[in-house]
């Protein structure tokens, strides 16, 4: 019970944290100045939510939301490999489009999550929604006004949609034992949010030329295991960065 | 071009308005003023500008700009080249030639005295 639970609401807040981290990266090198505001303000946003989720397992007598972030071995973290992903050479299609995918899986899912059956999480995601409905209309309006206008633009979308594809798919693998977090109603199956993530996507990018073909269990393979405490190869840079100012002084309070 | 209030046009993308803008290198994009409504039926308030290429990422921009740190129900943005002003030549336009004092608030001021001493003037004389 307490594991699955620990499973669960880690997923969420690892998501966020990564997420959060990764987008917090474009800061100084947005576009333009008022883009690199917004997308900043939205990384703060995701790092925000991950301390409530892991605010939620403090609550129960577990470890702090920092010990969460910080102090922890690399196979015991949850998030899915498409957030771990680094911002390559910073292209800003990759950048976009990646926050186009994981913010409509946060849509889906928080919408799931306002409905949970366990109280404290049904309550956070109620919360957390007037946030993530802007960077939903963010990701959606971007995406929708880029992949209507130059070649340029719509070029690297394309191969930034390539880059991404498995990797936004396997944002669905089920979670461990995730039969009997169903069956307590707490979370719909992974199948369910999968369903209405396509439902909720696919008529964005089928008018601009973005769609595909779900990709292939071979290229959707080594995209998977991020549930299960397979890190994906970026992981470990990523982590000895952002632990890096807590490690050196790991007692302070901040 | 239909309508840019917001009491009309919502903040739902509305792709099929999009007009293309056509950059050539330094160029900016346009320029949006953005109006911030504080309260419910409240005065919307003129706050700054920014760039954004459409209205609608001008919403989007506009919401982390300007209405980020303070209240906010409502963003307005209207392009820049859609307002029109009067020059600084024109100050004197709002200079009043003779006094026009008794426009100003203080032109109110003890109105109920004023009126009491008019109607004594009218009493009938008995």
């Amino acid at each position: 019970m307490l594991e699955n639970l620990q499973t669960l609401i880690l997923t969420l807040a690892d998501d966020d944290l990564f997420m959060g981290h990764r987008h917090a990266e474009w800061i100084g090198l947005g576009p333009i100045l008022e883009e690199d505001i917004a997308f900043a303000s939205i990384a703060q946003d995701e790092t925000g939510h991950a301390q409530a989720y892991y605010q939620i397992l403090t609550d129960l007598g577990l470890p702090s939301p920092d010990e969460w972030a910080f102090r922890r071995e690399p196979q015991n973290f949850r998030c899915a490999h498409l957030v771990e992903l680094p911002n390559f050479d910073y292209d800003y299609a990759v950048a976009l489009l990646r926050h186009f995918f994981y913010d409509a899986f946060e849509k889906v899912r928080l919408q799931a999550l306002t409905r949970s059956a366990y109280e404290p999480l049904a309550l956070l995601a109620k919360r957390l929604q007037s946030e993530e409905k802007y960077h939903w209309l963010h990701a959606r309006t971007w995406v929708e006004r880029l992949g209507r206008s130059t070649e340029e633009a719509h070029r690297r979308l394309l191969a930034a949609r390539d880059l991404l594809w498995p990797y936004a798919w396997a944002l669905f693998e089920p979670l461990p034992n995730e039969a009997e977090m169903v069956e307590a109603g707490w979370i719909p199956p992974s199948q369910t949010l999968q369903e209405e993530w396509f439902a909720l996507i696919q008529p964005i990018l089928e008018p601009i030329g973005l769609w595909k073909e779900p990709p292939s269990s071979s290229e959707l393979a080594p995209c998977l295991g991020a549930r299960y405490g397979q890190r994906s190869p970026y992981f470990d840079q990523l982590y000895a960065e952002f632990t890096e100012v807590s490690a050196s002084e790991p007692d302070a309070d901040w | 071009m239909s309508s840019l209030d917001p009491r009309i046009q919502r903040a739902e993308p509305r792709l099929s308005q999009i007009t293309e803008v056509q950059l050539e290198p330094l160029d900016h994009w346009p320029i949006y003023e953005v109006f911030v409504q504080r309260t419910r039926g409240g005065h919307a308030q003129h706050v700054g500008s920014l760039h954004a290429p459409d209205p609608d990422l001008a919403l989007v921009l506009a919401k982390e700009q300007y209405a980020r740190r303070s209240q906010c129900v409502a963003l307005w943005v209207v392009p820049t080249e859609a307002i029109l002003w009067t020059s600084a030549e024109d100050e004197d336009l709002f200079q009043p030639a003779t006094d026009k004092s008794y426009r100003e608030p203080q032109g109110y001021l003890n109105t109920r005295e004023r009126l009491e001493k008019y109607r004594d003037r009218l009493k009938p004389i008995s």
